[in-house]
């Protein structure tokens, strides 16, 4: 499923003008891009919360050529999907 | 931020919806994504990540209380990877 697959769905049930669902699609996603940019945890009930984890430098090694490298800290995005969206996954098959 | 905080943004981004639009299509987006899901599709949304479906094989545990074996039944986890772009936005600083 893609975006597109989205939009079609959406204005389908929300009997809107396609090209607003697809604007208002778009703003949607740009706008939880925006909260996490901001490391903002953004929770959306029933599906799930996605949160920025700030991860600490640690020494690393290349696993191809063994080489000891350092690997910087950075921050990560995780999701921690929600205990509906686990139902629903292993009830529907 | 939460659902209903994002729906609040969205509302004041966009002109012509009434708040009550945009909450159906924030329900139905995160609707069918867990739909798809739950088909055991993979749902890829550009810029920002792909979430897919792994099977996890039933194994033999233990409860960490009481010392009792017990089987873990098999079971379908959602997974989601952040795309490219919303990686780098999020390390960006």
């Amino acid at each position: 499923m893609t975006k597109a697959d989205i939009v079609e769905i959406t204005y389908d049930k929300a009997g809107l003008s396609k090209k607003d669902v697809a604007e208002v699609v778009d703003l949607l996603f740009e706008t939880i891009k925006g909260a996490l940019e901001q490391s903002e945890k953004v929770k959306v009930s029933g599906f799930g919360n996605f949160t920025v984890r700030e991860k600490r430098a640690r020494r690393g090694r290349n696993p191809q050529t063994g080489e000891e490298i350092t690997i910087c800290e950075r921050k990560v995005l995780t999701f921690k999907a929600s205990q509906i969206l686990k139902k629903q996954i292993n009830t529907t098959s | 931020m939460t659902k209903s905080d994002l729906i609040d943004r969205l509302a004041s981004k966009v002109g012509n919806f009434s708040r009550k639009d945009i909450e159906v299509i924030v329900d139905t987006v995160f609707g069918s994504m867990a739909d798809s899901l739950s088909k055991g599709e993979k749902v890829e949304i550009r810029g920002f990540g792909s979430f897919k479906v792994k099977f996890r094989e039933g194994r033999n545990g233990r409860n960490p209380k009481s010392g009792e074996s017990i089987f873990i039944e098999p079971k379908k986890v959602p997974f989601f990877k952040a795309g490219k772009e919303l990686k780098e936005r999020v390390d960006s600083e």
